[in-house]
């Protein structure tokens, strides 16, 4: 733990062509590992498996969308205190929709875009060894794991899960009398607390990191955009977490302690939790989508072999969402009974957001344009996020008019919103990105022809499961409700909930073709050179896998990370540690590959 | 944290960073998370008081403000001292090093017995942050907060004693020297932020 170590120990003890190490057991291999590639490794198998497990329960929620009170196909091995014969309670109906949308937030998509993706690309992209704190970074994901477990494990106490949403409002949440669930809520609390220190022991090593860990010439902007978006993203974290942390505590001493600050019996004020949520919970949405800006820059610049359209503004924009992020937090409350006059001023701040996510939107387009474009898995994910973020941009646009929240709040239209960012956004990027430095995890590809049919499957009956919900949300269907068949409008419009069930189960089944190629391209896959995309930035002049200590020597930048089809080189694309001027001769692997039919 | 994490200023490199080394920049960073874990606590404090005015008793009716004062200026005092420990590795006085970790230790050890003291006094009145059974003076939101705040503070206090044990564990051992600070330094770091919560909280709790 030295911590004025000089310069020279740096260079012989961090670079793996200088680094004489026995080869590690097992356990710290595997299991107990510090290094920055296995970490990210681990938290991609922890959150798949939790994005499994959160999918299952959104096929339930489905099937009682479209079939209320029939038995559920398979439902017979749940207990009694769940499904009775198959048949899903109205509380345990609570607990699904409570669980899929923490499990998909809190332990799926940020694991995905933060753990995976911050730990693989943090330290190969800016030519750092490893992280700054490698054990703080184990610890971690080893924090992450309990924390996913003992959510788990809340379905199976006394009085099942928490029931009372992933936003857990008070007074609701304060109270098992409420909602008959105690233990329940309580696992959740602390799971999410525990989760809370796992985040942010990543972010106070990501920062640093990014910081005081860049190879020589890589100047801020010559930074790729990915690590940009996880650095502005690591800050989001770092800042936002310890709110939740506080609400968490203030909840759980409510529903222990016998404290009162969110129930109004003892003078309590439950606007005060949703004050504290959103304070959070808005920045948590940056949480989960700016890495998805990073990656899919990186991807739409590969693919249509072009620089990124307006680097600067590109930053620039993430930077402004982030802050802008924090001073918008009122829009989740139009309809809480918070002060109008407030409501105004968060309608102002929110559509002003609207200004940077157009200017990605427009950058990313102005990349495709007149592009030499090759239609690569990953170029694919990219353009289908660009495609489904504009629709979930819009649809974010009739939520911040306070106005149109009155009739579409709490309805099926916010729930199709936040499907169109978050796995029309946030996941088709993961797809993009998992596909795209598939070599950098596991030294192969992803089989190319699958990931294609994977995309447009899943493209297709994506949008056959979300975009009805639009519909159906402004025909007045209220979120979160057990039998839509309770209410003659609704009954009425049934075969749109049955429609959008299939389509899901169709939604589905294009998964298990990814997870199995993912499987299979893992240890079947065509091998990678270090640069399979031709790509610019440093991770492609590491080999595939990285070794421990990533780079045979310590990497020199000599250029920002977008410069495809320069007039510099014959190729078209030029490696960051590329000198200027002195042309060229082949690159260091030229080995062309699979790239999907050019357009 | 190995050989990864020295990562000292070079003049060779264009970009060297902020020239604060690692240990040193993640313990700023943290505290920063920490600022803001602090401000949800306060933050919730004040909306609850300037909502529920008559739940929050006058200053001195409940709390005995004159303990606490003296608990201030114990805690004041470590701060001192820990500089002082960092003052002597600094030129290399492992004597004067553990002799003033081993007095901030001392002096932390105090404020939370204090604390404790205080607080089984507080229960004895009633003042406990159960709504059902409040007795003491204002409304169970007075109990509830006072708690809340007050006792994360001494749990980063506690939590700061254990460090301060460690570190000074490995300072008779020889662990540091005027080339190598950092474990102290950033122990210094912590101590003087929670140092610095526990003067606002003072004066937002038991002073106004």
């Amino acid at each position: 733990m030295s911590a004025t170590g000089s310069m020279k120990d740096y260079r012989m003890t961090g670079y793996a062509g200088e680094h004489h190490h026995h080869e590690p057991s097992f356990l710290r291999t595997y299991i107990f590992s510090t290094d920055h590639k296995m970490i990210a490794k681990q938290f991609l198998l922890m959150s798949l498996f939790f994005l499994l497990l959160g999918g299952t329960l959104a096929a339930m929620i489905r099937w009682q969308l479209a079939f209320p009170g029939q038995p559920m196909p398979g439902g017979g091995i749940l207990p009694d205190t769940m499904a009775p014969g198959g048949i899903i309670l109205p509380e345990f109906y609570n607990a699904m929709v409570t669980m899929h949308g923490t499990f998909m937030i809190f332990f799926a998509i940020m694991p995905l875009m933060v753990g995976v993706f911050g730990n693989l690309l943090i330290p190969l992209q800016i030519g750092a060894p490893d992280m700054a704190f490698p054990r703080l970074n184990m610890l971690s994901f080893w924090l992450a794991v309990p924390a996913g477990f003992m959510m788990l494990a809340s379905f199976w106490v006394e009085g099942g899960a928490a029931g009372a949403g992933w936003t857990a409002y008070a007074p609701l949440s304060a109270s098992g009398e409420y909602t008959g669930v105690y233990l329940g809520q309580q696992l959740w609390l602390v799971s999410l607390f525990i989760l809370g220190f796992s985040s942010i022991a990543g972010a106070v090593n990501y920062i640093t990191t990014v910081i005081n860990m860049r190879a020589a010439g890589l100047t801020w902007f010559r930074l790729p955009l990915t690590v940009w978006a996880l650095f502005v993203t690591s800050i989001l974290v770092l800042l936002a977490i310890p709110i939740l942390a506080g609400a968490l505590i203030m909840l759980l001493t409510d529903q222990t302690l016998g404290t009162t600050f969110f129930l109004p019996a003892g003078g309590g004020e439950p606007l005060l939790w949703q004050h504290l949520f959103w304070f959070f919970g808005h920045p948590e949405v940056y949480i989960l989508i700016l890495p998805a800006f990073g990656i899919v820059s990186e991807v739409i610049a590969n693919g249509a072999r072009k620089p990124v359209f307006g680097y600067h503004a590109m930053v620039l924009a993430i930077i402004a969402i982030a802050f802008l992020g924090w001073i918008v937090w009122g829009h989740h409350m139009f309809m809480s009974g918070m002060n109008p006059m407030l409501g105004t001023t968060f309608m102002l701040t929110t559509m002003i957001i609207a200004v940077p996510s157009a200017i990605k939107v427009f950058n990313w387009l102005g990349t495709l344009w007149k592009g030499n474009i090759h239609f690569h898995p990953p170029l694919l994910y990219g353009v289908g996020f660009v495609s489904l973020f504009i629709v979930g941009g819009l649809s974010g646009i009739f939520m911040a008019a306070a106005p149109v929240d009155i009739q579409i709040h709490d309805t099926y239209f916010i729930v199709a919103h936040i499907h169109y960012v978050l796995f029309g956004g946030s996941l088709f990027a993961i797809f993009a990105g998992i596909s795209f430095w598939f070599p950098k995890m596991f030294g192969r590809l992803m089989n190319q022809t699958l990931n294609q049919i994977h995309f447009a499957g899943t493209f297709l009956t994506y949008n056959l499961v979300f975009f009805p919900m639009h519909g159906l949300g402004l025909e007045g269907m209220m979120r979160r409700l057990y039998d839509t068949t309770q209410y003659a409008y609704l009954a009425e419009i049934q075969f749109w909930n049955v429609f959008i069930t299939w389509s899901a189960f169709a939604l589905v089944a294009f998964q298990f073709l990814w997870a199995f190629n993912f499987l299979w391209s893992m240890w079947k896959g065509e091998k990678a050179g270090p640069n399979p995309w031709r790509a610019n930035s440093l991770e492609w002049s590491a080999p595939s896998p990285p070794p421990h200590g990533n780079f045979e020597r310590m990497p020199v930048v000599y250029r920002g990370p977008y410069e495809y089809s320069s007039p510099e080189s014959e190729e078209d694309f030029l490696l960051q540690t590329e000198p200027p001027g002195a042309r060229p001769g082949p690159a260091p692997d030229p080995e062309p590959i699979a790239h999907g039919e050019e357009a | 944290m190995n050989h990864a994490a020295a990562m000292p200023l070079d003049e060779t490199r264009p970009e060297p960073g902020f020239g604060v080394y690692n240990l040193k920049l993640g313990m700023w960073v943290f505290l920063l998370s920490e600022v803001m874990f602090f401000t949800s606590l306060i933050g919730a404090y004040v909306i609850l008081r300037f909502a529920h005015p008559e739940q929050f008793a006058a200053p001195g009716e409940v709390l005995n403000v004159p303990l606490t004062a003296i608990n201030t200026f114990i805690l004041i005092c470590s701060s001192v001292t820990m500089v002082k420990a960092f003052a002597a590795v600094e030129r290399d006085d492992q004597k004067g090093l553990q002799l003033w970790l081993l007095a901030t230790i001392v002096l932390g050890a105090t404020f939370v017995g204090v604390q404790v003291y205080e607080y089984i006094h507080l229960f004895r009145d009633g003042f406990v942050p159960d709504a059902q059974a409040y007795a003491a003076g204002g409304g169970p939101l007075y109990g509830s907060t006072f708690y809340l705040m007050t006792g994360f503070h001494g749990l980063h206090v506690s939590i700061g004693v254990l460090c301060l044990i460690f570190v000074f564990i490995k300072a008779s051992r020889g662990a540091y020297s005027p080339s190598n600070v950092g474990g102290v330094e950033i122990m210094g770091l912590y101590w003087h932020f929670v140092d610095l919560v526990w003067i606002v909280l003072f004066t937002i709790v038991y002073l106004i």
